[in-house]
């Protein structure tokens, strides 16, 4: 039965095993993976490299802080948690209801579009460089931070968030008092896994020529240069490792 | 001041009456305990003089005003000057005990107070006066999940206590303290009253801090008010009929723990 509905769809996505272990493809695949070791260590290549990397860290940083920029506002009002029209309800009930119905729509719009696609887009009107891909990042990302903050300010105990509202208390208010404390640590450790995301998609998008690490390793993948690629793999494995670690410190400070 | 009732209904949205016919009137100054059985609707009640809860039928005027008619910036305003005990205080844990008391004024302050209060608190002296009369000010400074239940009810008390709200409101606001520490809670909640000319209503599960306490009892059973009579007046065989679908005695402080 699996094997009935597996065969078409392995045809249909061309799926050809056989290719790899054709000769002449296993021989260029071959001599690519031998150049990989030892990897490409001249201190021109390193400070070409090392550009990159700030230059692909800046590009994930300014792109996650513009992010938080769209998200934050639109995670708060999404959030139903935070809704004062909704106790009662008050009669401006339905133009609240609207309003959230079109941030959500803006939210699905933002994020529903693929970075990449974004940065091919922006790629158009900005021209080659780093300031396309940090917007794309911004773009998508803010969609998606800002669903999964309305999404983590929905699932905790929102009950100190209501009781402040029921003394007058506003929204952001409310905000910072009622939910921050319980969900600050989930909302940064979230935040920080999106900028280690951003730091791969920044990568991604140097290939359609939005600079950093990625334009270096599309310039050396051309080349078949095996040994700039694999430097340049390592240092990308690195800033993962320090996300992580970045993440780590940070959940510790919040507990 | 106070809050005035008339012919109030409130059913919940699946459609079962919680309340009916409610007519209740209370001027400043007054102390009010609602007793009844649970599941009576003494927390329904509550809710709607806290305006969590629109009537569906019926008239609420609560502190001069109907809230379901207001402006959005006059229907804050109202809520910042009614103050809800919980019976479960809704403080997050992780919260310190000063910061959840100054919580209790975010209505009156400009957001950029609110804001500079969570990096240093703009106000000390006021919430430590507030656990001093509830006896917990070595407690300001602690965070709220090193507190016990009965501490936590405390300290839930001084919030609404700091908000000073013209409408105190409270929903079992002893349940989860020894007899010593409710009359404590229950005597601050009536001085501070009685000092600002307030309105307080407190639903109470123990009859007899309601009868010892409160000038005024209101008993309710099944959604309706029973009766609405001067402490001095609410005999034994009243109180008999009210919870005559419970088991065992009437609720006391001392008999809880069978309930």
């Amino acid at each position: 039965m699996a094997i009935c509905i597996l065969w078409p769809m392995l045809q249909l996505a061309q799926f050809e095993p056989m290719l790899l272990i054709d000769p002449n493809n296993t021989k260029v695949m071959g001599d690519f993976l031998v150049q990989f070791i030892p990897p490409n260590i001249q201190l021109e290549f390193l400070s070409l490299v090392l550009k990159a990397t700030v230059e692909t860290l800046a590009m994930a940083t300014a792109g996650i802080a513009l992010a938080m920029i769209i998200a934050v506002p639109l995670g708060l009002i999404i959030s139903y948690s935070l809704s004062i029209s909704r106790i009662g309800p008050t009669s401006d009930h339905q133009l609240a209801q609207f309003v959230r119905f079109i941030a959500r729509t803006l939210m699905l719009v933002l994020r529903g579009i693929p970075e990449i696609v974004w940065a091919l887009l922006l790629v158009r009107v900005f021209g080659l460089g780093p300031i396309a891909g940090v917007l794309a990042i911004a773009i998508t990302y803010g969609g998606m931070l800002a669903k999964v903050y309305s999404e983590i300010l929905e699932s905790g105990n929102t009950l100190p968030a209501r009781a402040l509202i029921l003394s007058g208390s506003g929204r952001v208010a409310s905000f910072l008092y009622g939910l921050l404390p319980n969900s600050a640590q989930e909302l940064a450790s979230y935040t920080i896994y999106r900028w280690e995301c951003a730091v791969r998609a920044s990568v991604v998008m140097g290939f359609v020529g939005a600079g950093g690490l990625g334009q270096l390793m599309d310039q050396s993948m051309k080349m078949l240069n095996g040994g700039e690629v694999s430097t340049i793999l390592i240092v990308f494995l690195g800033l993962v490792l320090l996300a992580d670690y970045i993440s780590l410190v940070i959940r510790k400070q919040l507990v | 001041m106070g809050f005035s009732l008339q012919q109030l209904s409130f059913e919940h949205s699946n459609g079962t009456p919680a309340l009916s016919q409610v007519s209740l009137v209370a001027s400043a100054g007054e102390c009010i305990a609602i007793i009844g059985p649970s599941g009576s609707g003494k927390t329904t009640l509550l809710n709607i003089l806290a305006t969590a809860l629109k009537p569906t039928h019926g008239n609420a005027e609560i502190l001069e005003a109907n809230p379901w008619n207001l402006s959005k910036a006059s229907l804050r305003k109202l809520r910042s000057a009614i103050g809800l005990v919980h019976q479960a205080p809704p403080i997050p844990l992780r919260q310190r005990v000063i910061t959840a008391i100054l919580a209790g004024r975010l209505g009156q302050w400009p957001l950029w107070k609110s804001i500079l209060s969570l990096i240093y608190p703009v106000d000390i002296p006021g919430p430590q006066s507030c656990l001093e009369r509830l006896d917990l000010s070595d407690k300001l400074f602690d965070r709220c999940d090193c507190l016990s239940g009965g501490q936590l009810q405390r300290v839930g008390v001084a919030r609404v206590m700091y908000q000073e709200p013209q409408l105190i409101l409270a929903d079992e606001p002893v349940s989860a303290m020894d007899p010593v520490l409710s009359d404590l809670t229950i005597s601050v909640l009536i001085a501070e009253t009685k000092k600002r000319n307030a309105t307080l209503v407190s639903s109470l599960h123990a009859v007899d801090i309601a009868l010892r306490w409160f000038p005024r009892i209101v008993g309710i059973r099944d959604g309706q008010v029973m009766f609405d009579l001067p402490a001095s007046q609410v005999s034994e065989v009243i109180l008999k009929d009210l919870y005559a679908s419970e088991l065992g005695g009437l609720p006391t402080q001392l008999n809880k723990a069978t309930l």
